[in-house]
């Protein structure tokens, strides 16, 4: 059986731990070609390329960037240009996660998390876009929060950051759909990644029980949604925003 | 520099543009003409940079106002539009 993407390339965000780097290996695994790009140093990406190339034979590649500096992020996409000379997919993952509650945000909080996941996710979905309308086709995966859609006691910032995320989702999805490129985003719940690991076990606890399912989401659990809005499966599907929150109530 | 004839790039903007006869493509500015809307900028850029394997800078799109434009930016990339 043919691999969901098979030939194609696809761009990860924030690609070197967590969401984003259980989504580039899903990808890879169904026949992508994965371009990462993060904060982190070349020697933890390139353990990580050398992960994703045991998983088949295509050419996967890594570069640090901040996705915070317009300049930083188109580098990044030349260097994916020069080396692909395509882009089938975004997975707009990467992101900043700082708590403060009313009346404790401080300048800064909101200056980084506005930078790095809105300002961030406009200036690779732009940049990807513009790769995509070459061959007028590709998908945009952007990573909001069950956060964004119902909001959380001090995550204020947070939560205005992930919730401007919808918005531009459900606006780039109507500038693209001419160009065939789809736009939609991803709100999961309570997944446990490195964000998470800060919690104290009373607030994890607590956490826990507001959700249907009973249980963390894994990282995996919210790759294989990536899947399906990356893959042709999605063919039809532009503008949404899926939860993957296993039913948590907030 | 590799030299590109100016009908080819007036060709490119034609058929991208899906533009009539009766258009003067040299003095063409963007919303000059109902075809050339934002849409069909995006459209242009990608055929621009599908023909001629360029990659333009944010500011570039931006800055590509009208056909003349044009031929100053590819000028950027070392193209040369000739007669």
């Amino acid at each position: 059986m043919k691999s969901l993407l098979e030939g194609r390339v696809a761009v990860v965000t924030g690609g070197s731990r967590g969401i984003g780097l259980a989504a580039a290996n899903v990808l890879a695994a169904q026949g992508a070609s994965v371009a990462i790009c993060s904060r982190a140093d070349m020697p933890s990406l390139e353990q990580v390329v050398r992960g994703l190339q045991s998983s088949g034979s295509n050419e996967h590649m890594a570069s640090t960037a901040d996705v915070a500096d317009s300049a930083q992020v188109a580098v990044f996409y030349r260097k994916v240009f020069d080396r692909y000379r395509r882009l089938d997919v975004l997975v707009n993952n990467a992101g900043v996660l700082g708590d403060a509650v009313v009346g404790m945000i401080a300048d800064d909080l909101i200056d980084n998390t506005l930078a790095t996941n809105v300002k961030g996710a406009i200036y690779n979905l732009q940049a990807a876009a513009r790769l995509m309308q070459r061959k007028k086709t590709g998908s945009i995966i952007n990573l909001s929060s069950i956060i964004g859609t119902r909001g959380n006691r001090g995550q204020t910032v947070y939560g205005a950051s992930k919730a401007a995320i919808i918005g531009l989702t459900q606006s780039a999805a109507k500038d693209l759909a001419p160009a065939n490129i789809r736009v939609n985003a991803i709100a999961p719940g309570y997944i446990d990644t490195p964000m998470i690991a800060h919690l104290d076990p009373a607030t994890h606890a607590t956490r826990v029980a507001n959700i249907g399912l009973g249980r963390v989401g894994k990282a995996e659990e919210v790759a294989n949604a990536i899947l399906f809005l990356a893959s042709d499966l999605s063919s039809y599907v532009t503008g949404q925003v899926l939860g993957v929150d296993g039913g948590m109530v907030i | 520099m590799p030299s590109v004839p100016r009908s080819n790039l007036k060709r490119l903007f034609v058929d991208t543009l899906n533009l009539g006869p009766e258009v003067d493509v040299e003095e063409l500015k963007y919303n000059g003409v109902k075809a050339w809307d934002s849409v069909a900028h995006m459209a242009l850029v990608a055929a621009l940079e599908t023909e001629f394997d360029v990659m333009l800078d944010t500011d570039e799109v931006l800055d590509l106002s009208s056909f003349k434009k044009c031929v100053e930016i590819l000028g950027k990339y070392g193209l040369e539009i000739v007669a």
